[in-house]
């Protein structure tokens, strides 16, 4: 049985239980509701939340859980020269072990008997091979005895697991549901009991937006020391030279210096700040300070407009028309522009988020108080000359944060890279030539059939690992720019 | 004290005939006509602010507009300088005179009236710049100052005048809104007169100071219509009372009355200014 | 009083004047800096539509040809046991097609370079069009019909122009004689551009005239499911609880600031989370549309804690207080009060949230979406793609067809989110309430 089926069984109980604690309360006031400390309908809840929710919880944590333990079962088979070995060559192990139990349980009596008997040494195990692929588990060579003793233990404890979950949710909802009924009398204080269990239900929803980062920073960083048992942290921090190799598992070969994408992102995200921070900041000048609300309610929604286009329209736009014109108008005039250059790209990837300066610098040019442009109004300013000797100044440690936020968004930023990029790590100062960027690289390194813990793909989170701690610092910091600010007019 | 003529460029198409003061009040003495405001009707969008309204305005003296809240005194004040050019939605009719010139014509530059009428606003509001670039940023703007030393002798002078040099001169660089309340208030009426504006137009300057800074405030204004013309909005008549040598009574958008400041306080004509300034409203 | 006569010819003289004029200039040409930014950032997005439709609309469009196809017993089922399925499955109906062609143009059927010129006209997809016709009804077995098949990718685009029929033959991917063939089926009615169906329905394929965006669609709209069913009654309980729960202190400050870094975290390092937790971890399928779903559950839940908390601080407190004062309980009063109030707002959220989610590929990337799928995925658990993910493998693929179709497909995502952000600016405005 699946565990959405007993989730959809449980949900069904919760709603039964439901309606019989609330036919209960009713039956226990003998038809008095006044007697009721809560209205009936809390007892209600009171029921379906104990049948429904220690089963659902124990559900979950027997999902989770049920995966390592079973592997642990499993590897108590594994001899010790496996278990000593490196963690990828137990993983390389474990996933052959893991292909063959997935097989058992399409084994007929008598194959399964043929294993059982190559488990133990009765026939050879090039006979649980043959009876293995005849079911779609193609094995590189003869199972060692071990693999098969392994695989044989994680079949049958996933068997049996899947056996008892449902026996064990299904006992503990009984369990609930009796103990709740016989709790139900008119003082149980059941309103509050359910209020706080809803409480607490919306306390965990909102700590799953902490659970999130943690997760992120736990598993990026995981395989990040993992990657770092390969290579080590000096040459991949301040290695120069881009160019992982194949290799086999366990080895890392080629060079995986960051240097070179790192140099990529911030050039690319560079001239995407070049041609986003003055368009964007005017725009946000016009807007709050000269528009009228004719020329506002046209130019905003233009401008919301760009930001909601998603990132892959701007990169098939980058990589199909705007890539193409620039080289051609490179041509024209003798320059020699590669269609994915690093301009393709910052231009493209400017347009982009324009937006994110202008709708940030409106809110923080707004929120300079009127009575500074009224002192420099009132000296004789023009308007100009006042947005730029007082307006912008005062606005300065916002539209700061503003930028910061900007860059943010164009160094995390993958879609336009990924098709209107370069794809060779290349260290130049030249933004006609093509660069390549760590996202681009993240992406690089994990689309394909790589095997997972192979440095080529470990890298991956390492440069994820340096794209969040970039970004991350970038923002905490301009969101605290930006609190300061607005504090500072308040 | 006598009016003294001075030689002035703009041309003065009228020449009113100064008010002599009468007896035994306190003589006010007042200056020359300086502005003079007739018939202003001003909107806002499809609300009338003020009706009808006439005041003259005389040099070297004390011109308070008094009355109770919304009643268009400030609304007039920024009349003067043109402030209300911001407000999109804000309509002038009328004729307002700054020597004989009106500041509405279409050849006047709002940009430079402002620099002859300066302003001061209810709250302080210095920029968020050092106290030396707060006051050099108007003599700045318009060129006045062909070098650094000029600029620094603008500077000193402006502050000096403004009775702010002795507690600031050691530091100029720090920004002016690290200032108390009232330096804060100073600093601003040394900005404006920074240009040497001709009129200086001060919108309830103390209305956000506490008693001694109004006090210093109010001393400063004293020693400043010495050479200047000035009209204070006042929510105090004390204030009035003390500062002023003119005062103008504003009700519901229209000018009530105006007079000598003695005469306002003590034999106004109309009842309602009586009532006003005796406290039964307001 | 020197230096205020000075002053005072300092603002009219000629110097002064000039002075003056040049500050003017300077005005408006700071105004024309904040017109030709706005300016900028129009033309961009009206060349980037224009671009996007010149290219993509004829993908909605495709070239076939009728023929009559003669369904002989024969080639289908020369055993003429209706029950062979395996014998039905594997006929040869290209052949079928072919024959039918050489019929239609007189092809000599000994003339094998003619023949295979000839071949070059029809899809390669056709074979499986006439199986699945057969599969739908055997009893046309035996029989003529005509049918509309597929043209090939060449004879599609000569005919929407982007094969120009200037160039010299030798460089031209259609020949002399093909383009002949194609005038003479176009004049007898036999050959047209005909609306392209198999935009919206078909799988993965190598050949573009034959790929099509029903896997993605399938693909986004059970992402977009497991979004809705998680990311909404999570972000609506987190808000709540933080609008009118949380005690103001460390644990609230620690998760609003969590929230507001959450929403600006690349988007591509939630794919990396999403493969190394619920992949590895907890061992989901790959290229699944339920991880799919996961990952952008986590991504769009700031923006609707965020837009869902906005919406519950406009209910005014005269309300809650009213409620608490009858006797309510906080729940009572949420639910009967704060979220009905709220709820035109908490729509608008999940809307903008959904739009955000449609769009984004970058962490589908991460999680093997980037899969050629060719059968519908029947649960969220099969492998599938989504519409984002599709024009980045059309964008990547190099023949001249799937371009049309890049631009296409682009065209239908932002159809779709055209639609959303109507209906979100609908939504706001039908119900928005001032108190």
């Amino acid at each position: 049985m699946s565990s959405l089926t007993i989730l959809a069984i449980l949900a069904v109980a919760g709603i039964v239980a439901f309606f019989i604690g609330r036919m209960r309360s009713i039956q226990v006031c003998g038809g008095r509701q006044r007697n009721l400390h809560s209205r009936p309908s809390y007892y209600g809840y009171y029921l379906a939340i104990l049948t429904a929710l220690p089963a659902v919880i124990l559900l979950a944590v027997w999902s989770v859980a049920e995966r390592p333990v079973t592997k642990y079962v499993a590897m108590q088979e594994l001899p010790p020269t496996v278990l000593q070995g490196t963690d990828a060559e137990k993983a390389l192990t474990m996933s052959v072990v893991d292909s063959i139990a997935q097989g058992l349980p399409k084994l007929g009596p008598e194959e399964y008997e043929v294993l059982r008997k190559a488990r133990f040494g009765f026939v050879t195990s090039s006979d649980a091979r043959d009876v293995l692929a005849k079911h779609g588990v193609v094995l590189g060579s003869d199972p060692d005895r071990s693999l098969l003793a392994a695989a044989d233990e994680l079949a049958s404890a996933r068997a049996t697991s899947r056996l008892w979950l449902p026996i064990a949710c299904f006992g503990l909802a009984a369990l609930g549901f009796f103990w709740g009924y016989t709790r139900i009398r008119p003082e149980l204080r059941s309103r509050n009991i359910v209020e706080r269990v809803m409480r607490s239900g919306l306390f965990l929803a909102s700590t799953v937006a902490v659970l999130t980062t943690v997760g992120i920073v736990l598993s990026v960083l995981f395989e990040t020391i993992h990657f770092f048992q390969f290579v080590s942290p000096m040459d991949y921090f301040f290695g120069t030279v881009w160019d992982p190799r194949f290799a086999t598992v366990g080895k890392a070969e080629g060079q995986f210096g960051l240097l070179p994408l790192l140099w990529g992102t911030l050039f690319i995200s560079a001239v995407a700040l070049l041609v986003a921070v003055p368009v964007g900041l005017f725009a946000a000048i016009y807007m709050s300070e000269y528009a009228g609300s004719k020329v506002r309610a046209f130019a905003k929604p233009v401008l919301e407009i760009l930001a909601g286009i998603p990132t892959i329209v701007y990169g098939f736009f980058a990589l199909s028309v705007f890539g193409p014109l620039l080289r051609d108008i490179g041509g024209n005039i003798g320059l020699d522009i590669s269609a994915s250059s690093v301009l393709t790209a910052g231009i493209v990837m400017g347009v982009m988020i324009i937006p994110f300066v202008s709708s940030l610098s409106d809110d923080i040019i707004n929120a300079v108080p009127q009575s500074l442009r009224e002192g420099s109004y009132g000296l004789g300013a023009t308007q100009s000359e006042t947005i730029k000797k007082v307006v912008l100044p005062a606005a300065l440690p916002g539209i700061v944060g503003a930028v910061l936020l900007a860059a943010s968004r164009a160094i995390g930023e993958t879609m336009i890279v990924v098709l209107a990029a370069g794809i060779a790590a290349n260290l130049t100062l030249n933004p006609l030539e093509p660069v390549t960027t760590i996202t681009v690289k993240i992406v690089s390194q994990l689309t394909g059939d790589l095997e997972f813990n192979s440095p080529q793909t470990l890298v991956a989170f390492a440069l994820g690992l340096t794209l969040f701690v970039i970004t991350l610092g970038l923002n905490v910091y301009a969101l605290y720019i930006v609190r300061k600010y607005r504090e500072q007019y308040e | 004290m006598e009016a003294k003529v001075e030689d002035r460029p703009a041309a003065r198409v009228e020449t009113p005939a100064v008010p002599k003061e009468s007896g035994d009040a306190a003589p006010a003495a007042l200056g020359e006509l300086k502005m003079k405001a007739k018939d202003v009707n001003l909107w806002y969008g499809q609300k009338q602010a003020l009706f009808d309204v006439n005041l003259e305005i005389f040099d070297q003296s004390v011109t308070a507009l008094i009355g109770p809240s919304g009643c268009g005194k400030s609304t007039f004040l920024r009349c003067l300088n043109r402030m209300n050019d911001v407000i999109d939605i804000c309509r002038v009719e009328g004729d307002i005179r700054l020597e004989g010139q009106d500041i509405y014509a279409p050849q006047v530059d709002p940009v430079q009236l402002r620099a002859r009428v300066g302003m001061v606003f209810q709250k302080p509001n210095p920029f968020p710049k050092s106290i030396y670039e707060n006051v050099a940023y108007a003599p700045r703007l318009h060129g006045l100052c062909a070098n650094k030393t000029e600029l620094d002798e603008v500077v000193e002078t402006s502050l000096i005048k403004a009775g702010l040099w002795e507690e600031v001169k050691d530091r100029l660089d720090q920004p002016g809104t690290g200032l108390s309340g009232g330096q804060q208030q100073r600093l601003c009426i040394a900005r404006a007169i920074s240009v040497n504006p001709e009129v200086l137009l001060m919108d309830e300057p103390c209305s956000a100071l506490d008693p001694i800074a109004t006090a210093t405030i109010e001393t400063l204004i004293d020693e400043l219509k010495e050479n200047l013309c000035i009209a204070i909005v006042t929510h105090s008549m004390q204030q009035a009372a003390r500062v002023s040598q003119r005062t103008a009574f504003f009700h519901l958008g229209k000018l009530v009355e105006v007079d000598e400041t003695s005469t306002i306080f003590t034999n106004p004509t109309d009842q309602r200014t009586q009532d006003y300034v005796t406290g039964r409203f307001g | 009083m020197t230096d205020q006569t000075a002053s005072l010819a300092s603002f009219t003289s000629e110097a002064a004047t000039k002075k003056l004029r040049k500050r003017h200039r300077a005005e408006r040409r700071f105004q024309m800096y904040g017109i030709a930014a706005i300016l900028f950032a129009l033309a961009f997005l009206v060349f980037l539509f224009a671009s996007i439709f010149s290219q993509g609309w004829t993908a909605f469009l495709q070239t076939s040809i009728k023929l009559p196809v003669d369904f002989s017993q024969e080639v289908i089922n020369p055993s003429g046991n209706p029950d062979a399925e395996d014998e039905i499955f594997q006929a040869n109906y290209v052949k079928l097609a072919r024959e039918a062609l050489y019929k239609q143009l007189g092809v000599d059927p000994n003339d094998r370079k003619a023949r295979r010129a000839a071949n070059e006209l029809l899809s390669r997809g056709v074979d499986v069009q006439l199986r699945d016709m057969v599969l739908r009804d055997p009893s046309i077995i035996g029989t003529t019909e005509d049918v509309w098949l597929l043209a090939s990718d060449n004879a599609d685009a000569l005919m929407k122009g982007s094969i120009d029929r200037e160039t010299p033959s030798e460089r031209r991917q259609v020949s002399d004689e093909q383009i002949a063939w194609i005038d003479q089926l176009v004049d007898a009615g036999n050959m047209k551009k005909r609306f392209n169906t198999g935009l919206f329905v078909n799988g993965a394929s190598s050949n573009p005239e034959t790929a099509g965006l029903g896997v993605a669609l399938i693909g986004s709209f059970f992402m977009m499911l497991t979004v809705v069913l998680l990311a909404v009654p999570l972000g609506v309980c987190a808000a709540l609880y933080l609008e009118e729960y949380a005690p103001k202190g460390k644990i609230a400050d620690t998760i609003e600031v969590n929230i507001n870094n959450l929403a600006a975290v690349p988007s591509i390092v939630f794919g990396l989370l999403g493969l190394a937790v619920f992949i590895n971890f907890f061992g989901l399928p790959r290229s699944a549309s339920l991880v799919g779903g996961l990952v952008l559950t986590l991504m769009t839940l700031p923006t609707i804690i965020i837009t869902t908390r906005a919406a519950i601080r406009a209910v005014p407190p005269s309300i809650r207080e009213a409620a608490l004062g009858v006797g309510a309980s906080k729940m009572q009063l949420i639910g009967h009060h704060v979220l009905p109030l709220s709820l035109p707002g908490i729509l608008t959220g999940t809307i903008i949230g959904l739009v955000q989610a449609l769009g984004e590929t970058a962490p589908l990337l991460m999680i093997g979406m980037v899969a050629f799928v060719v059968d519908y995925p029947t649960t969220p658990l099969e492998p599938a793609t989504g519409l984002p993910v599709q024009i980045y493998m059309w964008a990547s693929s190099a023949e001249r067809g799937f371009v049309e179709r890049t631009a296409g497909a682009t065209m239908v995502l932002l159809a779709f989110l055209i639609v959303m952000n109507s209906l979100a600016v609908y939504l706001r405005n039908r119900f928005e309430r001032k108190w």
